[in-house]
């Protein structure tokens, strides 16, 4: 299925629990006055499925909606008071509005005159506006109701300098109430003098429904002085002028419809509720019954975590119960035992259908790509083709939103720097079309997210003169293709023109590694001159918890996470053999595995114990593939432990990937196995190497 | 004053504190070796006794290690070997003083909690210009009286995670 008929997928599933909606509080309908949250209700159920009709191009339904919409304004406004017979009309009215859709649905087009006579009624319906029974209530006559405004918007050169987006600013301003954009484009110059960069478009944004004027002035706070901003109370006259200029330009967004075309991200199809365009409803407040919610609910994303922290926090209690318990416990006790067990198993299961919740496929965050490539190709005059792969793959809800600017920017970077124009690429023999390629898969317990293109590759001397040439790196210094490559990660690597550019969009790749790292990842360039360049990111699967192996190396207990163990050897001399350079090798079936003395490159010390001649290696995998041994003094067994970052109060520590309190309450540190073999291979200070808090490969901490 | 007398006398004393004029302000003092050292009583958070802490590695000596307090993972900071002194051979008569830097939480180690004092903030003396020794960076002025002389410490340039960064780089390119 491709991404527009998901998309339609998405919006007819959406349809169903409007339509749902509709026919609920449309048979609660009476003559007279009418709850006005009902009211708003069925306003927004045919508006939201009018403007996802509209997207798709679903003519009829679209005109129909229209007109069901315009007298459910009506009524909503208090312009039109409901008759005897009326309330009937709108359930019919909603029967038509369920069979259009059904039809739209099936490809079909629904039979002839299906809705003509509806929609006379409704038109009679709607010339009751303004006559004497409406004017009684001009009192309580309020057209447009309180918290509706207009703003207009013009952004100035400097916004979008500054890499604001006035899509990503409608967006937000979809969580304070309905939205209608439209585009003034009075402002733009002929063609021949069109600067790309100015703000040449400016914005008439119609609000509906919000808190007040606050709510909408702090959507636009971070733009403060890059805009022109007007935000002034709708008139009714003003409303309705837009409102029919907007029906008949072109110009016009439904920002709230499902799958807008301007849309960039559309509702995951988990969450159908995102596309109606009103905030989190309260609870109680909400008059909806439970069934028609009952697809998905929108939990704040804090709630979530405190549940997932306790989850946690239970299985370490549970673990440590049943430890002082199986002590007691023998024989005799088969039951007791059995219960316990049975306890572990469902503390387990809960946990993990916890920690699902906040699990979402990546779909949602690759489907904005093929528009940021095709946009870009444009742009730079190159062919380019996106492959996606793994789009299924699920991964913590904070993880996709953190990732979406750092695989922008490698996107970016692929496309800009990588790729070779189409002229260049005819001349090395390769297709006119380049590919860039973002694949997801699930590897030892973390997340592998690559980006690759098939483009020129890193030049290892172009890139060393500049490192040169930028004072990173001193002049004659020899690098391996591995330092070389993890130098386009040093800050201040950028070029220039980027570095000119601090007010915020030159972000140099620097900023995307700590930001990787800000998550618990890594991320790693790989390269061949002349055949591309792939960036893998490695990112764990969840922030929370940690199965891990408990390890005493020098007196400190130490957690090693058990998804890089692949086993653990006890190291005969004749196994082992010192380096001339330093640190030693041992072989196993063959392989050479590099030793990591922890101890050593920890900085602790054994105090005194002599170093065992046999020595305990925990063999363990990094992010790469790549597999090293550490050595420690004993193992002492499996826990899961509960994440504890130590930036919250601390700052990160080269070689630990966080901290984690056991059941004795004392805080351990977990591990991380690449800061680790990045920390062992540092060279000695006063090399020509970097100092090793630069190291590119050095491990981030792990949030959480 | 032991922890516990410490934590009540500070509890007491935050509780009295709405009736201190307004031009005086609360102090928590506590002694490192021979030094008596100050710190604003709303920045503490927690006082408590000494217990082992974990180790970090590959950090400054002042860094102790860090400490489990309720679930959250704090640092806790020899506050003698951060002013330049020794380190602290710790028995459990020590006592952490729990700070609170913007969101983070701090430890700070010290001998023991002596005083809550109150103090007009007129007689602050501000810390000599001329006193170039590194420390007196770290610290905000000094309160004089007949008895005693205490100092009041600046805790965001002693703790802050800046400070931690900077001092760390400064360390190692010295290295």
């Amino acid at each position: 299925m491709n991404d527009f008929e998901q998309f339609k997928q998405t919006f007819f599933e959406e349809c169903e629990e409007l339509l749902q909606r509709f026919e609920e509080v449309a048979v609660t309908l009476v003559a007279g006055p009418n709850d006005p949250e009902g009211l708003d209700d069925l306003f927004r159920s045919v508006h939201s499925i009018k403007a996802g009709a509209g997207a798709f191009k679903f003519q009829r339904l679209v005109t129909y909606s229209h007109e069901l919409e315009n007298v459910m304004d009506m009524v909503r406004a208090g312009k039109l008071e409901l008759g005897e017979g009326d309330p009937e009309l709108i359930v019919q009215a909603g029967d038509i509005l369920t069979d259009l859709v059904a039809a739209a649905r099936a490809g079909l087009d629904a039979e002839d005159g299906l809705e003509a006579d509806v929609l006379a009624r409704l038109a009679v319906l709607a010339g009751q506006a303004g006559s004497p029974k409406a004017e009684i209530s001009a009192v309580a006559d309020t057209p447009v109701s309180e918290g509706d405004y207009r703003i207009r918007f013009r952004p100035h050169r400097a916004m979008y300098e500054t890499a604001n987006e006035p899509q990503l600013l409608f967006q937000a301003l979809k969580s304070v109430g309905d939205v209608h954009v439209e585009a003034d484009l009075s402002g733009l110059p002929e063609l021949s003098k069109l600067d790309p960069g100015e703000g040449h478009v400016a914005w008439v944004v119609e609000v509906r429904g919000a808190k007040d004027r606050d709510a909408i002035a702090e959507v636009f706070e971070f733009v403060d002085g890059d805009c022109d901003l007007e935000i002034e109370p709708l008139t009714d006259t003003a409303a309705e002028d837009s409102a029919a200029k907007a029906g008949d330009s072109g110009l016009f967004i439904e920002i709230d419809s499902p799958a807008a075309p301007g849309n960039e991200a559309p509702p995951a199809p988990t969450e159908p509720g995102s596309g109606g365009g009103q905030g989190p409803v309260a609870p109680g407040k909400n008059t909806a019954p439970a069934a028609a919610q009952a697809s998905s609910i929108r939990v704040e994303l804090g709630r979530i975590d405190r549940l997932v922290d306790m989850v946690g926090e239970l299985v370490i209690a549970q673990a440590m119960a049943l430890d002082s318990l199986s002590e007691l416990v023998d024989m005799r006790h088969v039951n007791q035992l059995q219960a316990l067990e049975d306890l572990t198993m469902r503390t387990r299961q809960l946990q993990e259908g916890v920690m699902a919740v906040r699990m979402q496929p990546l779909k949602a965050l690759f489907s904005r790509f093929p528009r940021v490539v095709r946009d870009l190709s444009k742009k730079l005059g190159k062919n380019v083709r996106l492959e996606l792969e793994g789009e299924g793959t699920e991964v913590d809800k904070t993880i996709i939103e953190e990732l979406s600017d750092p695989l922008t920017h490698m996107i970016r970077n692929c496309m800009d720097h990588g790729l070779e124009t189409v002229e260049e690429r005819i001349a090395a023999g390769k297709p006119e079309q380049g590919v860039v390629k973002l694949s997801a898969e699930h590897r030892n317990g973390r997340i592998l997210i690559r980006v690759s293109d098939d483009g020129r590759g890193l030049d290892p001397e172009k890139v060393l003169n500049k490192a040169i040439a930028n004072g990173l790196v001193e002049e004659g210094a020899e690098l391996s293709k591995e330092e070389i490559e993890a130098l386009i990660f040093m800050p201040g690597f950028s070029t220039a023109a980027e570095v000119s550019d601090v007010s915020g969009r030159g972000v140099g790749m620097d900023v995307v590694r700590r930001n990787i790292q800000k998550l618990g990842g890594r991320v790693t360039l790989e390269s061949e001159f002349g055949k591309g360049s792939t960036f893998t990111l490695a990112l764990p699967l969840t922030l929370a918890v940690l199965d891990g192996m408990l390890v005493d190396i020098a007196n400190e207990r130490y957690v090693v996470p058990l998804s890089t163990i692949v086993e653990t050897v006890c190291a005969e001399p004749e196994m082992m053999r010192e380096l001339p350079e330093g640190g030693s090798v041992m072989s196993i079936r063959g392989d050479m595995i590099r030793l990591v003395d922890v101890c050593s490159v920890l900085g602790l010390s054994r105090e005194g114990k002599t170093e065992p001649l046999r020595k305990l290696a925990v063999i363990v995998e990094t992010e790469f593939g790549r597999r090293i041994g550490l050595i420690v003094d004993e193992l002492l067994g499996q826990q899961q432990v509960v994440i504890k970052s130590l930036e919250t109060n601390y700052r990160s520590i080269d070689g630990v990937a966080g901290t984690a309190i056991l059941g004795d309450g004392r805080v351990r540190l977990i591990l991380d196995i690449d800061g680790l073999a990045a920390l062992d291979t540092s060279p000695a200070p006063g090399s020509d190497m970097p100092e090793p808090t630069q190291n590119p490969i050095a491990s981030g901490g792990l949030a959480g | 004053m032991s922890a516990e007398d410490a934590v009540l006398a500070t509890a007491e004393a935050i509780a009295d504190g709405k009736d201190v004029p307004a031009d005086h302000r609360q102090y928590v003092s506590f002694a490192v070796g021979h030094e008596q050292y100050a710190v604003d009583i709303m920045s503490v958070r927690e006082i408590k006794g000494w217990t082992e802490v974990t180790s970090l590695p590959n950090q400054p000596e002042y860094v102790r290690g860090v400490l489990n307090l309720r679930g959250a993972v704090l640092p806790i900071v020899d506050l003698q070997r951060r002013l330049g002194g020794q380190m602290t051979e710790t028995t459990p008569r020590h006592v952490i003083v729990i700070v609170a830097l913007g969101n983070r939480q701090v430890g700070m180690l010290v001998d023991a909690v002596s005083d809550i004092l109150d103090v007009a903030t007129d007689k602050i003396q501000p810390v000599p210009e001329t006193n170039a020794r590194d420390d007196a960076r770290v610290l905000s002025g000094f309160l004089t009286d007949d008895e005693q002389m205490v100092a009041m410490l600046d805790l965001e340039r002693l703790l802050s995670a800046e400070v931690f960064g900077e001092r760390m780089e400064t360390e190692e390119a010295a290295a």
